[in-house]
């Protein structure tokens, strides 16, 4: 379930429209495919984002772009909720498919 | 024995020339290419931005395509669960192409993808095509696949052939001018028994055959089933239709739904909750209405119809055999192992000499559902040495072989075993029917395939397995109840609690003619408590038994006291 | 707003009247439900052709006395997914054996277009920047229909096809 983000720090994500991948907003609003290098928001900058992801939407690259809770660590931005982690790594049931599969990750 | 009657003795037949599956028709054939170019239209428009994600959404889902959490899941039709080799080595090849190399059954008796690429679901609707499949209304709000009796047309106690109605049903409900854009999604299950194994009762609407006081053939019609976040047993509306005005009952029924049903909430849109909020006799009153001044003539099934259709499930050529198979015993008692999966997968066959297998798809600790393209294909070879070419999905995840000789039941175990998919627990503890959950799905709360595989773990013991019997855990990953958590002899749902997993669980569920819904026990445990619990259920049972009682029978007998007891009272 | 027939826009000989807006002297108009009931006796007898707009709640049935009056019945998709137009558009036809013009009107896509005039609608009214070849287009995109329908246009029914196929064999 879509969890709603509320915490001070957010990042936005989405699912590129032609493959369906995973995708965070990064530095120089970038889509990025490692949530690791997803750009953290804060204040007003959260809904700026928010809003040129919707317009990324409108232009054909993504779709279901929504804010997640994150936090800093040393190894780069980490989702709140175990959704978004799931979502960052891949089927914990299938350790060889998904983002996961490229190298490691963070456990869930 | 004649060789005649000896399948594949025509060399020029396909090896499933006789498999019970519909083949298309030229018509058929021109419609379903013609609906691959119209989804390859709307693919370019929406790529263009012709047209919005919101207009693109429901005409994606209508062509069985969703979002998850990592990628794109496309939901492919196998209509009533009926596969053959050609078609079965045609998803082989689409999981490798396409995918990655696997796809998973369904609770629907449908298989999905869960890593196709928006680019190429096109192509991949093609390659279904050439081989009579689609991935049409396996979604979106419609009338969705029919389901129906995984043991059709081989069961010994069937009415009627529901494979004949549910192909009827699938044809009319294909593109419905009317029934396109429902309040929600419409399922419905069709059994041909009167030992209901498909489940009518948790259906929009359930049709069970029934002979009435003159002979004549009909279905007893149940509406207004669903799981979800509100479960219903479906409301009986009709003791008795005629299979001829099984359409025309079926229109006044949609009819009344499309109109009536809410459109403010979409989880008070199926309609189970029209039913239930005006009352079923009320509804059922309007449908009657409806049903009476529709021109039923029209929608008449001419026994022409019937007859056409019939002919694609005709019995396959079985030989006549001996209701004793000597080979079959003598392995038996040679080979405890495969004695032992006799036991739980093997069902009985209409005609003498044969069985019908259940093939697990729930080898221990494995993805409950899932297969490997090279699965596939192994299966679909082993079906044309000793299934006339023919499988079939089960609403439990499982494949079925239907028409095995007794004779080739060793040989086909030893193959299947080779492979991970001799495993002897259909209807045992590890035959656990799990939804995606929060590995895949979008909306989950917890995971639930872990779960799964370790109750699986823990019950490895097969023997241990056979000495419980029959006993249906299913897991939900979310009050959606994609996997069938009402219905299940021990129920898990996973939940929310601030962020974290946790798991309820349900105790006296039935899918069968005696169809019931589970009740929560108590409070949820946590991931790491889980396995246990579902333990002391089983241990608490094991202690209650008495002789010749299933996990239900005690429950139904004991009540849920000592088992909430075992689970809540320890010091 | 552009009016589609058989995909191609027509001239619109019918003037879509708010509730609160005057009667113009010259022309066919369609109204509420609601207008039509309050004004139901001068509209009739301003002589004029007339119609009725329905809302998607508002079932075919609230009509069935004033038909021979009707020209035209408008039916609302306020959001194309909701799907009621389309039973109210078998029910005019099929039911009441209404004989006057159908339209759909609100938010529809080109692709509901052939279940549209299956059903007996003959127009749709379209917002002037999604007119395109995309509605002409969706008319002839699928050839085949499995269900009874009521303008079958050459398209094979389930029971049709069959009875076909034993004249054949
Ligand atoms: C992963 C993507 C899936 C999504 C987004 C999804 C979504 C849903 C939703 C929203 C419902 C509740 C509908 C309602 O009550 O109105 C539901 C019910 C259901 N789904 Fe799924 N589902 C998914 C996968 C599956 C799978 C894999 C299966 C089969 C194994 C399945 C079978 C069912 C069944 C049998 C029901 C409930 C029974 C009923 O119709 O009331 N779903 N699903
Ligand atoms: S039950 Fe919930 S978690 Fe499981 S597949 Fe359905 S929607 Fe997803």
């Amino acid at each position: 379930m879509l969890v709603k983000a509320k915490g001070p720090q957010q990042s936005v994500t989405a699912n590129r429209l032609i493959d369906g991948v995973g995708v965070w907003l990064g530095a120089g609003n970038q889509w990025v495919e490692r949530v690791a290098d997803a750009a953290i928001f804060e204040g007003e900058a959260i809904a700026e984002a928010l809003a040129f992801a919707k317009e990324e939407e409108k232009r054909q690259l993504v779709v279901d772009v929504y804010p997640l809770d994150v936090e800093a660590t040393p190894e780069g931005t980490r989702p709140l909720h175990i959704r978004e982690r799931m979502k960052a790594i891949g089927p914990s049931v299938r350790r060889d498919l998904g983002k996961q599969a490229a190298g490691p990750t963070p456990a869930l | 024995m004649p060789d005649t009657t000896v399948p594949n003795a025509h060399s020029n037949q396909p090896a499933d020339a006789h498999a019970g599956v519909y083949r298309y028709d030229e018509f058929d054939k021109t419609f379903i290419f013609e609906r691959v170019e119209q989804f390859r239209a709307q693919v370019e428009r929406r790529l263009k931005g012709e047209i919005t994600e919101e207009e693109f959404k429901p005409i994606r889902l209508m062509n069985g395509l969703y979002l998850q959490l990592h990628a794109y899941m496309l939901r492919v039709a196998v209509p009533y669960g009926m596969l053959d080799s050609t078609k079965m080595r045609r998803l082989a090849r689409i999981a490798r192409v396409y995918d990655k190399g696997y796809g998973h059954f369904t609770t629907r008796q449908n298989i999905q993808f869960n890593w196709p690429e928006l680019k190429d679901i096109p192509a991949i609707l093609h390659e279904l095509a050439e081989v009579d499949m689609h991935a049409i209304q396996t979604s979106g709000n419609c009338i969705r696949n029919v389901t129906t009796d995984q043991f059709c047309g081989a069961a010994a106690d069937e009415l009627v052939d529901p494979r004949v109605y549910a192909e009827i049903l699938r044809q009319w409900s294909t593109l419905h001018p009317e029934f396109t854009y429902l309040p929600r999604k419409f399922k419905i299950a069709i059994s041909g028994a009167p030992h209901d194994r498909a489940a009518v009762q948790i259906h929009d609407v359930g049709l069970i055959a029934k002979k009435n006081g003159a002979g004549e053939v009909g279905f007893t019609v149940y509406v207004g089933g669903g799981l979800g976040r509100t479960p219903y047993l479906g409301t009986k509306a009709r003791d008795f239709v005629p299979v001829a005005e099984i359409i025309g009952y079926l229109e006044a029924v949609l009819r009344t739904y499309n109109q009536l049903g809410r459109r403010d909430n979409i989880y008070k849109a199926r309609i189970k909750i029209t039913v239930n909020e005006m009352g079923p006799e009320k509804f059922i009153g309007l449908i009657e209405e409806e049903y009476a001044r529709l021109p039923r003539q029209k929608y008449y099934i001419d026994p022409a119809i019937v007859e056409a259709i019939e002919q694609h499930f005709a019995p396959p050529p079985w030989e006549n055999l001996p209701a004793v198979s000597a080979k079959f015993e003598a392995a038996k008692a040679a080979d405890p192992a495969f004695a032992r999966w006799t036991r739980s997968n093997l069902s009985a066959h209409r005609a003498p000499g044969y069985a019908i297998a259940t093939i697990s798809v729930k080898p221990i600790g494995g993805i409950p559902g899932d297969i490997e393209a090279e699965q596939m294909e192994a299966v679909a070879d082993l079906a044309e040495r000793y299934s006339f070419g023919e499988m079939r999905v089960t609403h439990e995840q499982n494949l079925v072989l239907a028409h095995v000789k007794q004779d080739d039941l060793y040989d086909l175990w030893l193959a299947l075993d080779k492979i991970g998919l001799g495993t002897a627990n259909a209807g045992l503890i590890s035959d656990i029917i799990a939804c995606p959950g929060l590995d895949y799905c979008a909306l989950a709360n917890t995971r639930s395939i872990p779960i799964a595989q370790q109750i699986s773990e823990r019950f490895a013991d097969l023997d241990r397995q056979h000495d419980l019997g029959e006993l249906k855990i299913k897991i939900s990953g979310c009050i959606n109840a994609c996997g069938h958590h009402h219905v299940g002899h021990i129920g898990i749902l996973g939940v929310d609690k601030k962020g974290e997993e946790f798991f309820q669980i349900l105790l006296g569920g039935d899918a069968t003619q005696t169809a019931a819904l589970a009740e929560i026990v108590g409070p949820g445990f946590s991931y790491d408590e889980i396995v246990n619990a579902v333990e002391t259920v089983v241990t608490t049972f094991v202690g209650l038994r008495q002789p010749g009682e299933r996990f239900i029978d005690t429950l139904a007998r004991t009540g849920h006291a000592p088992f909430k007891e075992a689970l809540y009272a320890r010091a | 707003m552009p009016v589609l027939d058989h995909g191609r826009e027509i001239e619109d000989r019918w003037t879509d009247l708010a509730d609160d807006a005057a009667l113009p002297a010259e022309g066919g108009v369609i109204v509420s439900l609601e207008r039509w009931r309050a004004e139901r006796d001068a509209l009739i007898a301003r002589g004029q052709p007339v119609g009725v707009r329905l809302k998607s709640n508002q079932l075919a049935t609230e009509l069935v006395d004033d038909l021979a009056h009707l020209g035209v019945v408008a039916l609302e998709f306020p959001k194309f997914r909701d799907g009621r137009a389309f039973s109210a558009a078998r029910e005019l036809r099929e039911r009441f054996g209404y004989k006057g013009e159908i339209r759909a009107f609100g938010h529809i896509i080109p692709d509901q277009y052939q279940f549209l005039t299956r059903l007996g609608v003959d127009t749709v009214v379209v917002p002037a920047d999604r007119v395109g070849p995309a509605w002409a287009h969706a008319l002839n995109e699928i050839s085949i229909a499995y269900q009874p329908a009521l303008q079958d246009h050459g398209t094979v029914s389930l029971l049709r096809r069959h009875v076909k196929a034993e004249i054949k064999g």
